[in-house]
């Protein structure tokens, strides 16, 4: 369309206007014929005044070109060992995660509207939120929201809607992710809810203050387990009594990892789980699953996708997208949700993973989060200059760091070295060991000694 | 060309039944105790039973959901306004190189490849989109409308505008209703004229003091261009409102117009339909947003911008060399994302939009309204709206979704059905650029020959998918949502 004949050098697309379209000039020219038009041109209905000449001065390059400025753009990223959590983990994602998830027949598709050329996707759907069920031991869980952000704003529009008569605040710990705090506040904009935080004591819950804090007016109280910190909470059961008391929703954050041995959320109260996956993705600057997962008393308030089993007119088990009426292509305005496309694929990953680990592989990696964050701390307590851990608690994959030396110019020398760790206050650092660092925690802890 | 999925079923030992592929629960279940645990009793759960499947038995488990699983590399999905075409391969390495993988809290000194890359990608998203600024935070399409509608409600209360509704006309994705409704607006249908366009009277009828926006998407879910789209603009903009281009569409304008030109003040960009990220089942996708500069300052935090590093004398030497940084614009919305968005998407984007560069965008509209007038040219269905770009709304004539179902057994994914509601008996077809003449002519035998069969070969189809046809109506009666619930039974 372009005209001329360029080498093939220049002109990457091999004649073809997009690599992408597989035209011949030939066929082109037939189905233009049969559409009774002369050229493409002819076949766009916009006025004159806003016809765009098509020029973005955008090369195309080809494959191999992109390959090699994408490696090279990338590879101004230095090269650090990181020791970063704070609610993003890399766990070790196995081969087998890869290549079955990148089978076309799963990346390649849509959301499931026609559930009988659907099945396996639909299966696989039903097979991680049975995962979650088992994991939180709630009834109900969604196929995937984008990320625990998301997911705990969601989960406070949730108890908006279902406390409207009660209040309008939504309780908040004191320690939380800044994003999830930011992402919290967005989704509650077109509420007359706000967001109170409640204090900690020695890194995890301050029973006695949320007591203080919780009143008739509150709709939701959140809390975390591991918190943003990686402390373990010690009385969950009482903050679920303390939000039952004042007909307030009680909204636990965590991942799969820990609730594979850390206390059960049903068994705690809690009336709603949010959280990130922390499996099936490695670190991608962020990119996550969002968990929902909530009892079925609250079924026809859930957002998002649900995938339910129903009969096949041959009456074989078969699987549907369900409960559609809840969500926005129906009942738009008036939705549980504007969520539409979710995370499908990050879910069928964290889904294979976990059934790549099996129990025992999820909760003896549970059980390393545990020990390796409580070594690692040792190891950090025998620095002069560092005491760790911070908070004489539990903890679970990380931990925080009194140093002498200001935080986060002992993060900036240590990046220098080659380590990342979060600067979290003047003289507070985090540091969060799995099994992707574990290897380097000798050279991390040689580095601070070198540089506290 | 014959059409049959695979099938994998299994009798069931206990009720002499028969299922297809069991559940990984169903293969192999173990449940183990927790007591041996590094922390108090108190602080532990009792055990818990999950799938524990061997490698070989987990590989050929997912092997065989993929195969009962239809793909766009499976034959043509025209699925209207969903934008289903292929995916190119090289993009999924691209994203999966070792140095993308890195943690979002890492210094903005020690991450400039991925600053650059997230800099170039909302340039050429902003060039594309006529607009002058860009975030790549929103998650979704959905997410992207949220966010331009939070921006809007930022831009009217900060010069003190009490506006507290949103136009959608009545043909729009449900999306924007529920977005605009999150945020806490008002919604206000909009009717469609009865050439399937916005009715310019009943919009002029319809804003006032209170129209903080119109959300439009053009071409509209017929396929059909406002053409009255700078009237449109002036009427909104005059009534003090800002107009919202959703981009489900732009696959259908690349390089021909642009929303910026229009007079559009905010949109989203869909990257799973415009440039060809794997939608993978439902997501992740990407919703980037980009507004015109007055409202650059609301977008979300942290925008990312190029330092005023030490220019070297010419001008044009520094973009090799150039630094990055992140800051957060002055009346920042705060953030609709965590961290900052689905990055390994974007990367997908990036490198899609560099494959094709300005003659294969432009290419990419050409190609996909030349396929979807070619499409229609091709069967004998009633097409009552036109003349349409990258989509049509054909009317079946008898229950949509019965010739949706028929169709799955010629091998082909149907269009999207009853919807838009303005045609009786929608099949809302896009064929898109990524089909040949030869599968755009299987398709239109696939329409045909559903349109021919009788009532009883459709009411019992397909009958060559991997399962027969669902009764979705019970499935919701008796909601059953996990493997727990059916061992309940």
């Amino acid at each position: 369309m372009e005209g001329g004949s360029v080498s093939s050098d220049e002109h990457p697309h091999g004649g073809r206007g997009s690599p992408f379209a597989p035209h011949t000039a030939a066929e082109t020219t037939a189905m233009l014929d049969a559409v009774g038009v002369e050229s493409e041109d002819h076949l766009f209905d916009i006025p004159e005044t806003i016809e765009f000449d098509g020029s973005f001065d955008i090369e195309p390059r080809s494959e191999r070109a992109i390959r090699e400025e994408i490696a090279t753009m990338l590879d101004r990223n230095h090269e650090l060992v990181e020791f970063l959590g704070r609610g993003h983990y890399d766990h070790y994602v196995p081969s087998a995660v890869d290549h079955l998830a990148d089978r076309s027949e799963f990346l390649t598709s849509y959301t499931q509207y026609q559930p009988e050329v659907a099945q396996g996707f639909l299966q696989a759907l039903f097979e991680y939120q049975s995962m979650l069920v088992e994991l939180t031991g709630l009834e109900v869980a969604n196929c995937s929201m984008y990320d625990a952000a998301t997911a705990l704003g969601e989960a406070a529009t949730l108890a908006v809607r279902v406390r409207a008569t009660s209040g309008d605040r939504v309780l908040v710990p004191e320690h939380l992710h800044d994003g999830r705090r930011a992402v919290l506040d967005s989704y509650l904009a077109g509420t007359d809810a706000g967001v109170d935080s409640y204090p900690m004591d020695d890194g995890i819950v301050d029973r006695d203050a949320l007591a203080e804090t919780v009143d008739e007016d509150c709709v939701m109280i959140y809390a975390e387990n591991p918190t943003v910190r990686g402390t373990i909470e010690e009385r969950l059961g009482e903050i679920g009594e303390l939000a039952d008391d004042h007909d307030a929703l009680f909204c636990l954050g965590s991942d799969p990892v820990a609730l594979s041995l850390l206390e059960e959320p049903a068994s705690v109260g809690a009336d709603v789980v949010v959280g990130d996956a922390a499996l099936g993705l490695g670190a991608a600057d962020g990119m996550g699953l969002g968990l929902f997962a909530t009892r079925e008393a609250f079924l026809r308030q859930v957002p998002g996708r649900l995938v339910g089993t129903g009969e096949d007119s041959e009456g074989r088990r078969a699987y549907t997208l369900t409960l559609q009426t809840r969500e926005q292509h129906i009942r738009r305005e008036r939705a549980t949700s504007n969520i539409c496309t979710n995370q499908a694929w990050v879910a069928l990953r964290a889904a294979m993973h976990v059934a790549w680990l099996g129990p025992d592989g999820l909760v003896d990696l549970a059980k390393e989060s545990v020990t390796r964050a409580s070594e690692v701390a040792d190891r950090l307590d025998t620095i002069d200059g560092v005491t760790a851990p911070v908070h004489d608690r539990h903890h679970f994959r990380e931990v925080v760091a009194r140093t002498d030396r200001e935080a986060s110019a002992l993060k900036d020398a240590l990046e220098t070295e080659g380590y990342a760790i979060h600067a979290i206050d003047d003289h507070l650092v985090q540091v969060c060991v799995t099994e992707t660092n574990a290897d380097c925690v000798d050279d991390l802890v040689a580095a601070v000694e070198a540089v506290a | 060309m014959k059409f049959d999925q695979a099938r994998w079923t299994r009798e069931t030992p206990e009720e002499g039944g028969e299922v297809y592929e069991p559940l990984l629960a169903e293969k192999s279940s173990r449940a183990v105790e927790t007591d041996d645990a590094p922390l108090p009793d108190d602080l532990t759960r009792d055990g818990i039973e999950l799938p524990d499947p061997a490698e070989p038995e987990l590989a050929r488990h997912y092997t065989r959901l993929s195969q009962m699983n239809y793909g766009v590399e499976n034959g043509p999905f025209p699925l209207g306004s969903c934008t289903m075409k292929y995916n190119p391969a090289f993009t999924e390495d691209v994203a999966a190189l070792p140095a993308a993988a890195t943690h979002p809290d890492r210094s903005t000194d020690s991450v400039q490849g991925n600053l650059e890359l997230r800099h170039r990608l909302a340039d050429s998203l902003a060039r594309i989109g006529g607009m002058d600024a860009v975030t790549l935070q929103p998650p979704a399409g959905a997410a992207g409308e949220f966010t331009g509608i939070l921006i809007a409600k930022a831009y009217h209360e900060q010069r003190g505008n009490d506006r507290n509704e949103i136009i959608i006309p009545e043909s729009a994705h449900g999306t924007n209703f529920a977005s605009a409704a999150l945020a806490g607006y008002g919604v206000v249908s909009l009717p469609s004229a009865d050439d399937g366009r916005v009715d310019v009277d009943a919009l002029e009828a319809a804003v006032s003091d209170d129209t903080a926006a119109l959300m439009l998407t053009n071409p509209n879910t017929l396929g059909l261009f406002e053409r009255d789209i700078e009237a449109i603009a002036d009427i909104v903009h005059d009534s003090g409102g800002l107009l919202y281009y959703d981009g489900a569409n732009l696959n259908a304008l690349l390089g021909r117009a642009r929303p910026g030109d229009m007079g559009f003040d905010v949109m989203h960009y869909n990257v799973h339909k415009t440039f060809a990220t794997p939608h993978g089942g439902g997501g992740p996708g990407a919703g980037p947003v980009g507004v015109v500069e007055e409202l650059a300052p609301y977008l979300p935090t942290p925008q990312v911008r190029e330092t005023d590093a030490d220019e070297p004398d010419d001008g044009e030497a520094a973009s090799d060399d150039a630094s990055y940084e992140r800051f957060e614009p002055e009346h920042s919305i705060g953030k609709v994302h965590g961290f900052a968005g689905n990055w390994l998407v974007l990367v997908k984007t990036y490198a899609y939009i560099a494959r094709l560069g300005n003659p294969g965008l432009r290419d990419t509209s050409a190609k996909a309204v030349l396929n979807a007038n070619y499409l229609a040219s091709q069967i004998d269905y009633d097409i009552p709206f036109e003349p349409f770009h990258h989509e049509f709304v054909a009317s079946a004539d008898r229950d949509a979704a019965d010739v949706a179902k028929r169709m799955l057994d010629y091998g082909v994914h149907p269009p999207t059905t009853k919807w838009p509601e303005i045609v009786d008996e929608a099949l809302m077809t896009e064929p898109t650029e990524a089909e040949s003449r030869a599968a755009l002519d299987h398709l239109a035998r696939a329409f045909d020959r559903a349109a021919a069969d009788d009532d009883e070969a459709l009411e019992t189809a397909p009958e060559r998918t991997a399962a027969r046809r669902i009764d979705q109506a019970d499935a919701a009666r008796n909601p059953r949502l996990s493997w727990h619930a059916l061992d309940d039974e």
